[in-house]
């Protein structure tokens, strides 16, 4: 274990425009990507608003047959991967594709597709015993999720070990994580790694909907997410894909390639007490940032910058803040921490990377993006939120967390290339 | 259906949360929190979509907050009902 | 780096719902495959598979727990404590965040989905149970095995279809080496609903025979296609440092190797990848093909990939010069929880120096394999490879060898 993982390539499908440089912009903006949910008529749900992408796969490049067998996370996913490749500047080859490997982070598969199919199957819920004579080929792709890491294995030419990470709203952390371990065990040179969710359909905003989780803001949908806000409601569900080129650090300087940053530290944890709920006290969150940054050889004092969870729910928000506290003691007060889900929404098991791929560019361009939507204090969130306007600042260390169904809490530390001499 | 009985919650909350997991409802105990008597947040949350299944109703988020005994779920319900 | 091995195994298979009477059924060459029952499958042109049978959930968890979780999760309740109790392992005796659940998934709990999706699309939108949200996922095991077990670690979830049951192992290897002390690993399925049945006809691999002796008979000359079945297994992983220190009851086997590939992209005209698996998977051991005593193959049933599997054992240890094992012929492929379940009949299989066998198929002479065919073969066994295939071209191999 001694090789060390550097980020060399960003892709990115973000709610709103596609693409990385689109995504930097709106971010850094403090523009919103929340609206009214136009991929399906919600009018009959509690909650009417999604961060869609503003997405067509056609005028991204995919062929037909690839539009045909893929999902909609799937095709976010080959978009981000190609931007990523191309980004980074590797060229895989018959030569070293055995040492390419592939790592997706997703939280519900390819659940528009399962949900549609499943409609015409069963001729609209009325069938208990569907009819298999409407079944479509690629319906097997869609039930298994593990069909997102081979569409991208072999947009990327990819022959080493590929999986799916599937740890909930973990997943796009934690599949950036199962990439550092593969490339510092030696088991890879190159992982493509990332993740990607499209769960803005029926049945997965009527999950929210019961759980009384997403925001009932659905007369002003832009400023619908907010976290930390005294005045938040809950979530906004996005959807989307970043993908990354990981490489080892010797592997990337041979060939001349830009680091965006090193992934200096990883850890999960589970807060082994209830599928839904966290506790207030923040002790599970707190846990995985204090093992990242050990990890990392990085004291607490040394983070420049939290790229927070801040789903906006009430729970979460306030068992983050109480996290950071705990992890990072006195030094939770004095570092900007910040939310894009108030603008591009919460992807599930993509958002991980999404928050990655705005940690990684917030150290590569200086620039610290902003909670939009951020205006009254609440006195349990009591820390710097960096309201609705990015920061000049220039950024060493960097913190990344997630917090998920299941009881999931990942944290990441990325670092500037300045550190790693 | 007109009202929700005593009986009828039971059924919903044992669909809920299965036989013999909480506390066995009791009528002298509709009062008692839902907390106290081994039904979380996401049990009652449960018992809310049930009912909305049942009985047709849409339940806002602010009820669902102040629905935290049984009595309170039966009051409101029944309260909807009436109206409706 | 101390090594990892397997202390405990649960099992719930079709040919038995515990671990023995799985392993007595699997050494008896007693087929757990027949006819659906669970539904009316005749309007389907698949009928056979391998049903768990003989298990009641409500033994094995609370009724709170079994109303929110679908039968994927309930048979890993069951597996689980089987394997923490046969591991003798008491979790309170370690702290928390010692402890971690990594497990397989494939195609999440379809059953319950489907009655969801039904309600949602029957009924409307407020329909929708509340336990949806926690039930369907592919983390809805690891997640409530976490909870039920109190281990905080570092938890996952991996899916690459049937080759998933191996990628786990060596995740929870990875752990191990970086300080946590128990793994639960291995995974299980259940994807036998009427919509879960139809999705995994569209692969186009599924027999279509309805004779449950005829339907699944890999390496044969009348493979058609591979039988779906659903269970798996749980196994309790830790170092062999700390078992021996604990005085476990067991030690079933080291993990000793392992190696995943994925197969070149369509067109690319070079080899699938699962030869190389194999072969990195032995060098990471440490060990030449020689060392191998048993070989439990992925043993997909459809002709082609049949062959590209002998193929690649032979490749690598010579024409039948390894004795080769099927006994998911008794269970079907059961997708993240078949490799854990080929994983548990290895370790059984070096406990009791017996080769399960494969059942109503005659190997095809043209495979040139050794396949251990209807009885159980006698054998000094060292050390098992277990192979796994996941649809769309994963590969994965493991290396288990007595400790």
């Amino acid at each position: 274990m001694t090789g060390r993982a550097v980020i060399t390539g960003i892709g990115v499908v973000a709610p709103g425009p596609t693409g990385r440089e689109p995504f930097w912009e709106m971010i850094v903006e403090g523009r919103t990507a929340t609206r009214g949910i136009t991929l399906f008529d919600p009018s009959p749900f509690r909650s009417r608003i999604g961060a869609e992408c503003d997405f067509d796969p056609e005028r991204e490049g995919l062929s037909y047959q690839e539009i045909r067998r893929t999902d909609r996370a799937g095709q976010f996913a080959l978009v981000a991967a190609r931007e990523a490749l191309a980004d980074s500047g590797f060229e895989p080859d018959d030569r070293n594709a055995h040492r390419i490997g592939v790592s997706i982070g997703n939280g519900v598969g390819n659940a528009i597709s399962m949900e549609q199919e499943y409609r015409t199957v069963s001729d609209n819920g009325r069938q208990w015993l569907v009819d298999p004579s409407y079944m479509k080929p690629h319906l097997y792709s869609y039930v298994m999720s593990s069909s997102l890491a081979k569409e991208v294995a072999w947009a990327v030419c990819a022959e080493g070990p590929a999986t799916v990470v599937s740890s909930g709203c973990c997943a796009g952390i934690d599949a950036v994580g199962y990439a550092v371990d593969l490339i510092r065990e030696g088991s890879a040179d190159v992982m493509v790694a990332g993740a990607t969710d499209a769960p803005i359909y029926p049945i997965t905003v009527s999950c929210f909907d019961t759980l009384r989780a997403s925001s009932t803001s659905n007369d002003d949908p832009e400023h619908a997410c907010r976290p930390f806000d005294r005045r938040r409601n809950g979530l906004v569900l996005g959807e989307g894909s970043a993908v990354f080129v990981i490489e080892e650090l010797e592997h990337a300087r041979r060939r001349g390639a830009r680091v965006y940053c090193e992934v200096a530290g990883y850890a999960a944890r589970a807060n082994g007490y209830h599928m839904t709920g966290l506790r207030p006290d923040g002790r599970e969150m707190g846990e995985a940032i204090t093992a990242a940054l050990d990890e990392a050889r990085i004291n607490p004092e040394e983070i420049d910058y939290c790229n927070a969870h801040g789903s906006g729910t009430r729970q979460n928000d306030r068992h983050e803040t109480a996290a950071y506290k705990r992890s990072l003691g006195e030094h939770a007060y004095r570092i900007p921490v910040s939310s894009i889900k108030s603008m591009v929404g919460h992807s599930l098991g993509s958002i991980g990377s999404i928050e990655i791929a705005a940690s990684a560019l917030a150290i590569d361009r200086g620039t610290v993006p902003p909670t939009a939507n951020y205006e009254e204090r609440d006195p349990e969130c009591d820390l710097d939120y960096v309201p609705r306007t990015a920061r000049e600042a220039e950024l060493d260390v960097v913190l990344s967390v997630g917090s998920g169904f299941g009881g999931f809490q990942s944290a990441v530390v990325l670092t500037s290339p300045r550190r790693i001499g | 259906m007109s009202s929700m009985t005593f009986d009828d919650l039971k059924q919903i909350m044992t669909t809920a949360v299965g036989e013999g997991e909480a506390e066995e409802l009791v009528e002298g105990r509709l009062t008692v929190a839902f907390t106290e008597i081994g039904y979380d947040s996401l049990a009652v949350l449960e018992i809310a979509s049930q009912i909305q299944r049942q009985y047709g109703l849409k339940i806002p988020d602010e009820a669902i907050e102040e629905m935290d005994s049984p009595q309170a779920v039966l009051d409101y319900v029944n309260a909807r009902l009436a109206v409706a | 780096m101390t090594a990892s091995v397997i202390t405990g195994v649960g099992v719930v298979a079709p040919n038995g719902p515990d671990r023995e009477s799985w392993w007595q059924a699997t050494l008896d060459g007693k087929s757990g495959l027949d006819t659906i029952s669970r539904f009316d499958a005749s309007r389907y042109p698949t009928r056979v598979a391998g049903e768990v049978t003989g298990f009641d959930p409500a033994e094995h968890a609370s009724a709170r727990l079994i109303s929110e979780t679908d039968a994927m999760t309930q048979y890993a309740f069951a597996a689980a404590d089987e394997a923490l109790a046969d591991a003798s392992l008491d979790t309170d005796a370690f702290a928390d965040l010692d402890l971690a659940v990594i497990t397989a998934n494939s195609s999440g709990g379809v059953e319950f989905g489907q009655r969801e999706l039904q309600k949602l699309y029957s009924e409307g939108p407020q329909a929708v149970g509340a336990y949806m949200s926690i039930a369907w996922f592919y983390a809805a095991t690891t997640g409530q095995l976490s909870i039920r077990h109190g281990m905080r670690g570092p938890c996952g979830v991996l899916c690459s279809e049937q080759a998933g049951g191996l990628d786990v192992l060596a995740q929870a290897r990875r752990v191990l080496a970086r300080g946590t002390r128990v793994v639960l690993s291995g995974g299980t399925d259940a994807s036998l609903s009427p919509y879960g049945l139809v999705c995994q006809l569209s692969n186009g691999r599924l027999s279509e025979r309805h004779r449950p002796d005829r339907a699944f008979v890999p390496f044969d000359r009348e493979a058609s296609g591979y039988v779906p079945g659903e269970g798996g297994a749980i196994l309790v992983v830790e170092s062999l440092d700390q078992a021996r220190a604990r005085s476990a009851p067991q030690v079933y086997a080291l993990i000793a190797g392992y190696a995943a590939t994925f197969d070149p992209r369509p067109g690319s005209g070079r080899p699938p990848g699962l030869r190389r698996a194999i072969e990195l998977a032995l060098a990471d051991a440490g060990l030449r093909p020689a060392d191998v005593d048993v070989v439990l193959a992925d043993g997909h049933g459809v002709p082609e990939l049949d062959r590209q599997e002998a193929e690649a054992i032979n490749t690598v240890f010579g024409p039948g010069s390894v004795p080769v094992s099927v006994p998911k012929t008794m269970t079907g492929r059961l997708y993240a929880g078949g490799a854990p379940l080929d994983v548990a009949a290895a370790v059984l299989a070096l406990r009791d120096q017996i080769i399960p066998p494969a059942v109503n198929t005659a190997a095809d002479p043209a495979h040139r394999l050794d396949v251990v065919t209807d009885r159980p073969r006698r054998a000094a066994l060292r050390t098992a490879l277990v192979l796994a295939r996941g649809y769309g071209g994963f590969n994965a191999a493991v290396v288990l060898r007595s400790a």
